[in-house]
């Protein structure tokens, strides 16, 4: 068949495609959807035909455009957000994080092994925190739990708007923080497990510090609760960078881009994970952690409550498959 | 490192990226460069400083609300552009848009959630330890142009399609070809008649001069011959 009668045959086949195309596209609904994967897939049978009969370059082309564009519009990813959303929530997680038990583990005894190391340290001996902050952080740490202050958290006073303020900057510092342990396991591990360590230390010298000159009530009381979600989403999101590092380090019987995009489906996961976590210890940090209506007992009974909730969740959620799933 | 969904027939000459879909039919996709894609990123910064600069100045007003809401905002934004854009747009961010290209999956469908939010994380490592020079190593060593992130998110840059344009084939007597042709000949005759509009004149006669012997024609009048047998090629012959 030479190729203008074989044009002449489809131009309204191809033409119809091209309109049904165009409202695929712009998200409108149209008449021809139930049709379209027909439509397609005899487009893909023009396109063979025309290479294989030798028709011209401009033929061949503009129906391999027509194909790309009906490709992604036919095998689009139609995501159920909600449903997933839910299901990730009540039980995809938690699995996740118990089948990733190894890079959990490892992270978790980086973070919390420096925490409470450098904690210690500096509980024994006082003048080391100078070595590990400024001292000027120091003095700004000791003023915001100072108890005779009486007030918790990062600003002087605070009013009902400022928990705005402090939910906005918890939010961003800290996941920013997250996403910088996640993202810097690409280095081979070797930035999460910086990060990790840092952090740890960091936060543990500040504990040991405080502790050790008799703030220790009001700071211990203001972190307890939201500490529960706020450290072990880091120590998550450092588990889901590791998990890359790994898969460099030992990619199997894989090439590396391929391991590397294996393990990346499976931590981008974990850190969706970790967000929701941050997202609960800010919400936490500023409207509940600063009270300062509430004795400290209550504090920490809530914040034990809450580090249970944190571990039960972690270790049971979705244990029980429900059928519909 | 190799694409599993591109298994290298031969190097080709130019960076073409063959995509083989389900219906047994491949797909040239076509990769976009480090250049291009700086432009399109700064493009992206600038419209992000914009918007960030106007939002700002609007919440100041509100005060200590307007200092909450610009944090979250700031977070937002600079975590949440990219992903947003890359998802709800079919892989157009305002840049790219600007510059025609779009995201993809390895095998050519529209991004998603994970491989948009998995990409835009690990811009982080991209930009260490100064201004994107892990990313631009990575970009310029990789035959499909990925930086670190697309290596882990599986994603492609490409330029997005355009309308192409029928060409308008000089006049000339169809005929039929004093040689049986091949397909690839065909298609190259055809390429011929379809490209004369672009080439000067004098490459046009170099060209068909070349072609004249093998297609035992004669030679002064070469041009209009190869024109006649692609219309032949295309149209009914006498």
């Amino acid at each position: 068949m030479k190729q203008s009668l074989f044009e002449s045959h489809h131009k309204a086949e191809w033409e119809r495609f091209a309109v049904a195309l165009e409202r695929l596209e712009q998200g409108k609904e149209t008449a021809q959807v139930s049709d379209f994967p027909k439509a397609y897939r005899r487009l893909c049978q023009h396109l063979a035909l025309a290479q294989a009969r030798g028709y011209s370059s401009f033929l061949i082309d503009s129906l391999q455009q027509q194909v790309l564009r009906g490709h992604q519009q036919l095998y689009r990813h139609r995501s159920r957000l909600g449903a997933q959303i839910i299901s990730f929530i009540l039980a995809d997680f938690p699995r996740l994080v118990r089948e990733q038990w190894r890079f959990v583990a490892a992270a978790s005894l980086l973070f919390f092994g420096s925490l409470i190391g450098f904690g210690v340290l500096v509980y024994l001996f006082p003048e080391l925190i100078y070595n590990l902050i400024p001292a000027e952080q120091v003095r700004e740490m000791q003023g915001m739990y100072d108890p005779v202050a009486g007030h918790l958290g990062r600003s002087a006073e605070r009013a009902a708007s400022e928990d705005w303020v402090m939910f906005g900057y918890y939010v961003m510092h800290n996941t920013g923080i997250a996403f910088q342990t996640f993202a810097s396991g690409l280095l081979m591990g070797v930035g999460s497990g910086f990060f990790l360590l840092y952090n740890g230390m960091i936060i543990g010298a500040v504990a040991g510090h405080l502790s050790e000159i008799g703030f220790g009530q009001t700071f211990w009381s203001f972190v307890i609760g939201h500490g529960a979600f706020e450290l072990s989403a880091i120590a998550l999101a450092g588990a889901a960078g590791l998990k890359l590092g790994w898969a460099l380090i030992a990619p199997g019987r894989l090439t590396w881009g391929e391991a590397l995009r294996l393990a990346a489906r499976k931590s981008v996961l974990l850190v969706c994970g970790a967000m929701l976590f941050l997202l609960i210890a800010a919400f936490i940090e500023a409207y509940w952690s600063s009270k300062t209506s509430v004795t400290p007992l209550t504090k920490y009974a809530v914040g034990a409550a809450l580090w249970l909730t944190v571990a039960v969740y972690l270790l049971f959620a979705g244990r029980i498959r429900h059928a519909p799933e | 490192m190799l694409e599993p969904t591109a298994p290298r027939r031969k190097a080709p000459l130019d960076t073409r990226h063959q995509v083989e879909t389900p219906e047994g039919i491949d797909l040239p996709l076509r990769p976009a460069g480090l250049m291009v894609r700086a432009v399109a990123f700064a493009i992206d910064l600038g419209i992000r400083g914009l918007i960030l600069g106007v939002l700002f100045i609007a919440l100041a007003f509100l005060g200590k609300l307007g200092m909450g809401l610009g944090s979250l905002l700031l977070f937002a934004i600079s975590w949440w552009y990219m992903v947003l854009f890359e998802v709800l747009r079919q892989g157009r961010s305002p840049g790219k848009q600007w510059l025609g290209l779009r995201v993809v999956h390895d095998d050519g469908t529209p991004i998603g959630w994970s491989a948009s939010l998995l990409r835009n994380l690990l811009r982080f490592v991209d930009l260490l330890p100064f201004g994107y020079f892990l990313g631009a190593l990575s970009c310029l060593q990789h035959p499909t142009f990925k930086r670190l992130g697309d290596i882990a998110a599986g994603t492609l840059v490409v330029y997005s399609e355009r309308p192409l344009s029928r060409p308008q084939l000089p006049d000339a007597e169809p005929r039929r070809s004093p040689v049986p042709l091949t397909l690839s000949e065909q298609r190259a005759v055809l390429g011929f008649a379809e490209r004369q509009a672009e080439l000067s004149p004098a490459r046009v006669n170099e060209l068909a001069a070349l072609l004249a012997q093998p297609l035992h024609i004669s030679a002064p009048k070469a041009v209009s011959e190869i024109n006649g047998i692609a219309h032949g090629l295309l149209g009914p012959t006498p």
